[in-house]
C-alpha cells in the first residue's frame, strides 16, 4: 500500500516538474538566463585576470576559491568519518600462521612462538582471502601502474590548458592505489602506501590550500588572492594567479588521492587493515 | 509537429525528471540499505545532469580559450557556460565522499544487526528496547 502511495506522490511531483519545464529555456539556448548574467565575465576576463585558458580551472581555483577550499575540507572530513566509524585497532592474533614458499609451493604451518618470515620475498602469507598467484593480472597491473601515476600527475599539472585539475588527477591517483590493492592484496598495498602516509597527505593537502591563502594575506592581499604573490614569484599579477592556481590544485590532488585510498582501505577490510580484497 | 518539436527542444529536462523519480522511488520504497544508497547516487546524478545541461549553447565550443595568448577577441557566445561545470565538478567529488560515508555506515549497521534489510533492523531494535516482549507481540 505504501508503495502505491509513494508512486502516486512521485507521479504528482514529476508531473509538476514536467509542467514547470515549460518556463525553462530550451536545449542549447544561448540566451538562457544562466548563460547571460555572470558567465560572460568569466569567459572574457579569464585570460587578463589569471592567464589561464581553461575557464573551468580559473573559476574553480581563483574566482570560486573559497568554495573549492571548503570542498576539499568536505573530502577530508569524509575520510576522517570513515576512519572513525570503521577503524579498529584491536588485532586478534591467530593461533596458527600459514606461509607459502612461492618457489616450491610448500606451505609452512607456524604455531605460536615460531619465527614468522615477515617481509621476506620468498614467502607469502595465506589467510582467509588468499587467492592463487595470478600472473597475468599482477604483471599487467605492475606494467600499467607507473603510467597511470604519471598520467595522473600530468592531469593535475596540465589543468590550466586542458580538461583536468586537482580533483580529476587526485581521483586517478586514488584509483591507481585501489588497482594496486586489488591486483596484489591489501597488505602489500598498505606496506607501500601506508595508512600513516594517507592520513598525512589528506591533511597536508588541505593545509597547503589554506596556507597559500594565508600567505597572500602576508603579502598584503585578501585571503586566496594569489595576485598578491607577484613579488614572490617575480611575475605579473596574472602570472602569479596562474602559479597560485597550480599550487592549490596540487593540494587538492594530494588530499583527494589520500582520502580515496584511506576510504578504500577501511571499507574493504572492515577497518582492520590486515586482511581484505 | 509542434508538440514533437517542444519535446525535442527540452529533452534534457525529461531525462532529469525520470532519473530523479527513479532515485526518489529507490530511496523511499526499497527495503535494503544498499539499494537506498544506490538510489541516492541516481538522484545526485539527475541533479548533475540538470545543471550541466543548462550550460549548453548551440554552436559553441568547450570553455577552453583558443591558444590563450592570441590577439583575437573572445566572445562569450562562442564558449559554453563554464560555471555549472565547476559547480558539478565539486558536486561529483562530494557525492563520492557521501557514498564512502554511507557505505561505512552500512558496514557498521551490518556488523551490529547482521542484516541490511530495514524491517529486520527495526524489529531487532524493538527487541533490544523491550527484551521481555514476546515474538508474537512485535507487530502490535
Amino acid at each position: 500500500m505504501k508503495k502505491f502511495a509513494v508512486i502516486l506522490g512521485l507521479m504528482i511531483w514529476g508531473g509538476l516538474l514536467i509542467y514547470i519545464a515549460d518556463d525553462f529555456p530550451g536545449w542549447g539556448d544561448p540566451q538562457a538566463p544562466a548563460s547571460v548574467n555572470l558567465s560572460p565575465y568569466y569567459i572574457e576576463q579569464s585570460i587578463p585576470d589569471t592567464d589561464v585558458p581553461n575557464v573551468v580551472t580559473s573559476i574553480l581555483a581563483d574566482y570560486r576559491g573559497f568554495d573549492t577550499m571548503f570542498e576539499t575540507a568536505v573530502i577530508f572530513t569524509a575520510g576522517l568519518a570513515c576512519l572513525f566509524l570503521l577503524r579498529s585497532y584491536s588485532t586478534k592474533e591467530p593461533d596458527v600462521y600459514l606461509y607459502r614458499h612461492t618457489a616450491t609451493g610448500v606451505i609452512l604451518r607456524i604455531e605460536k612462538g615460531g619465527t614468522i618470515p615477515v617481509g621476506s620475498a620468498d614467502f607469502e602469507r595465506i589467510d582467509a582471502t588468499w587467492v592463487p598467484h595470478d600472473l597475468i593480472i599482477k604483471t599487467t597491473c605492475r606494467l600499467i601502474l607507473p603510467f597511470v601515476f604519471i598520467f595522473a600527475l600530468y592531469v593535475i599539472a596540465h589543468g590550466h590548458h586542458s580538461p583536468g585539475g586537482g580533483f580529476q588527477g587526485g581521483v586517478i591517483l586514488g584509483a591507481a592505489t585501489i588497482i594496486f590493492a586489488i591486483s596484489y592484496n591489501l597488505r602489500t598495498a598498505t606496506r607501500n602506501i601506508t595508512e600513516r602516509f594517507a592520513a598525512f597527505f589528506s591533511a597536508a593537502g588541505v593545509l597547503l590550500y589554506a596556507s597559500t591563502g594565508v600567505l597572500c594575506m602576508f603579502f598584503g592581499g585578501n585571503f586566496l588572492d594569489y595576485g598578491a604573490l607577484a613579488p614572490l614569484f617575480g611575475t605579473t599579477i596574472a602570472g602569479a594567479r596562474s602559479l597560485g592556481i597550480l599550487i592549490v590544485e596540487i593540494g587538492v590532488g594530494m588530499s583527494v588521492m589520500a582520502v580515496m585510498s584511506s576510504i578504500y582501505y577501511n571499507i574493504s577490510s572492515n577497518g582492520r587493515l590486515n586482511e581484505g580484497l | 509537429m509542434d508538440v514533437l518539436g517542444y519535446i525535442i527542444s527540452k529533452y534534457n529536462y525529461w531525462g532529469f525528471v525520470l532519473l530523479m523519480m527513479v532515485g526518489m522511488y529507490a530511496m523511499i520504497v526499497k527495503n535494503n540499505l544498499m539499494k537506498k544508497i544506490l538510489g541516492m547516487n541516481i538522484l545526485q546524478t539527475a541533479i548533475i545532469l540538470f545543471f550541466v545541461s543548462t550550460s549548453a549553447k548551440t554552436k559553441a565550443t568547450l570553455p577552453i580559450l583558443e591558444h590563450g595568448h592570441g590577439d583575437h577577441a573572445i566572445h562569450a557566445v562562442d564558449y559554453i557556460n563554464p560555471l555549472p561545470h565547476v559547480l558539478m565538478l565539486t558536486a561529483i567529488v562530494v557525492s563520492v565522499a557521501t557514498l564512502g560515508v554511507a557505505l561505512a555506515l552500512a558496514l557498521k549497521v551490518y556488523k551490529e544487526y547482521g542484516t541490511l534489510e530495514e524491517d529486520e533492523i527495526f524489529e531487532a531494535q524493538k527487541k533490544k528496547l523491550n527484551p521481555e516482549m514476546q515474538e508474537g507481540e512485535v507487530n502490535s
